[in-house]
């Protein structure tokens, strides 16, 4: 009977891979605090394997998201599978050992500061029962990975950001995880530092096969590392997809928004001088990825469509190794027909074109 | 000061020693669960329960809200049911005990909230029962402010002791008030305070290197 409501919820879901693929599994998720909805019917999916990045401003829900996949906030409704399991109903006693199949790290660590790096390392076997040669074995292993090993007898508080984390990581993966949850691991961080922890865990992503979940406020990280994203607002899904295709292709003003930070943008002080209709030149904003965005788009125009332009600002970025570019062009506006034929030879190569607008003298 | 006077001296340290020790003993034994229980029981504790905890402060503020010197007689029954006598060194203990268990219980309680929520997360996140977090994270955690909180303790009983000359249990204070004070004998008053303050700034030194060796938290 288990076996068939499985089956039809799979089916109620729908197009998703089998569930045994799908190591989180959330449906129609809603957690009210007060008045305000911190989760308004969240349903995502986490494939094994993968790393899956869930972006939002601060207050979008999160935190409260990351938080119902091990039981450490309950939803109001809707339903949490982990490997195929309900647990959001389940009783404290019950889940704690299914904490045990999900490790998790966090912004401000939360390391013991009365315990050494090996005992914080080795706290979730000891808290699973093990015996303490095996803890310290296999403390001294993760701390190897990590990279960490000579730091063994010392106290967290005599540690860099960057070394705590990488202390947490360990710590999370002490128990042999299914899953492990990154709750903004590197907003505490410097960029340099963020670097090395994000490449720390896609090689730990890579090498032990762990499924990763992480949320973030930073779309510098989503491109790093993430496989997959997902928008978060107000408690919305707003948006989910591979990383780059999001990058490429935002629908959601909240995404573009969140890419402003990474992504060309209209230089402000040519922004400040755009009017609409005419004027000696028309901003365009043009976007490209794939295919379009390998081809050689700028010098075919030039070809193709005799006039002057000049590109004012943008460039390619690559994204999951797929080039992703934003470039603005300034063409000369005061003939219609020019440029239409522009924006149509750049249509007709799968690029998205936008007219800014307007401005009147040379920029 | 005479030999007579030399060796009450000694038994009046003795004596304070004791009733400090033992009580302060008892005091963290009954304390320490009282401040965990508080803590616990309190608004997104490990163990909310705001019914148990506001029984409990009710019940620490009564025991904490009486003057020593009063309860040290209204309590003379239950010292006679539980030591047998209602005066001598022994039966100040049962007093001084009850009225410093409420006292480290507060003083824990502030050592035990200051621990980190994130860190209780975090052990919870890894499959901790609350037992775990007891042990693991909230008393290692708040071990540095438990056992300074205790030093405080203690020397706060060596102070409450001198009262329990009052049913006859002698100690330093009972000598200073009985010989020093009552009969002039200045040097007896003298060595009591010096030998005093020897046992406060001991038990601070103690307490304070201690404290320093446990805390790894800067």
């Amino acid at each position: 009977m288990n076996q068939h409501i499985k089956a039809s919820a799979d089916l109620a879901a729908g197009s998703h891979p089998p569930a045994s693929e799908d190591v989180v599994r959330l449906t129609e998720l809603k957690r009210h605090f007060g008045k305000t909805a911190a989760l308004d019917g969240v349903s995502l999916t986490v494939r094994k394997g993968e790393i899956l990045g869930i972006i939002g401003r601060s207050g979008a829900g999160k935190s409260t998201l990351i938080r119902c996949l091990n039981g450490l906030e309950r939803p109001d409704s809707g339903a949490v599978f982990i490997e195929g399991r309900e647990i959001s109903r389940l009783s404290e006693g019950e889940l704690q050992p299914l904490r045990r199949r999900i490790g998790m790290i966090f912004q401000h660590f939360n390391l013991l500061s009365a315990k050494t790096v090996e005992d914080n390392v080795a706290l979730p076997l000891k808290i699973e029962g093990r015996p303490k040669a095996e803890r310290l074995a296999r403390a001294a292993e993760l701390l190897e990975l990590v990279g960490l090993s000579e730091k063994a007898k010392a106290y967290p508080a005599s540690l860099s950001g960057g070394q705590k984390q990488r202390v947490g990581i360990a710590r999370a993966l002490a128990a042999r995880p299914a899953l492990l949850l990154s709750d903004e691991a590197t907003s505490a961080l410097d960029p340099e530092t963020t670097r090395s922890i994000l490449a720390l865990l896609r090689d730990i992503n890579r090498q032990l096969g762990l499924t990763i979940l992480l949320i973030t406020h930073e779309m510098e990280v989503i491109r790093s590392i993430a496989d997959r994203v997902a928008v978060i607002d107000a408690g919305r899904i707003v948006e989910e997809g591979p990383v780059w295709s999001v990058f490429a292709n935002p629908r959601s003003e909240i995404t573009r928004s969140l890419l402003g930070g990474i992504r060309p943008q209209l230089p402000a002080e040519i922004a400040s001088r755009l009017v609409p209709g005419a004027g000696a030149e028309a901003i365009l904003r043009i976007d490209v990825s794939g295919e379009a965005a390998r081809a050689p788009l700028l010098s075919d125009l030039a070809d193709a469509v005799p006039g002057p332009f000049r590109l004012v600002h943008g460039g390619i970025d690559h994204v999951q190794q797929q080039p992703v570019g934003t470039l603005f062009l300034a063409v000369a506006g005061n003939d219609e027909n020019h440029l239409s034929q522009v924006i149509a030879f750049l249509k007709a190569r799968q690029a998205r074109v936008e007219v800014l607008g307007h401005v009147a003298g040379s920029v | 000061m005479s030999p007579v006077l030399f060796e009450l001296l000694i038994r009046s340290i003795w004596e304070t020693v004791l009733m400090t020790g033992a009580s302060g003993l008892i005091s963290l034994v009954f304390g320490l669960p009282l401040g965990l229980a508080l803590v616990a029981t309190d608004r997104g504790g490990i163990a909310e329960s705001l019914w148990v905890k506001r029984a409990l402060g009710a019940i620490i503020n009564g025991f904490r809200s009486v003057p020593f010197i009063i309860l040290l007689v209204a309590l003379i029954p239950v010292t006679r049911l539980i030591v047998g006598t209602s005066i001598g060194t022994w039966a100040a203990i049962v007093p001084l005990s009850i009225a410093a268990t409420p006292y480290y219980a507060r003083i824990a309680e502030v050592s035990l909230r200051e621990v980190d929520h994130g860190l209780i997360e975090a052990a919870r996140a890894m499959g901790g029962n609350r037992w775990t977090i007891i042990r693991e994270v909230l008393v290692p955690e708040a071990l540095p402010g438990i056992v300074a909180g205790f030093t405080v303790t203690l020397v706060t009983l060596i102070g409450a002791s001198a009262m329990a000359g009052a049913i006859g249990a002698g100690g330093l204070g009972d000598l200073a008030i009985r010989y020093g004070y009552q009969r002039f004998e200045t040097s007896v008053m003298v060595a009591v305070v010096i030998v005093l303050i020897i046992l406060v700034c001991g038990i601070q030194w103690a307490g304070d290197r201690l404290v320093a060796r446990l805390d790894h938290r800067a």
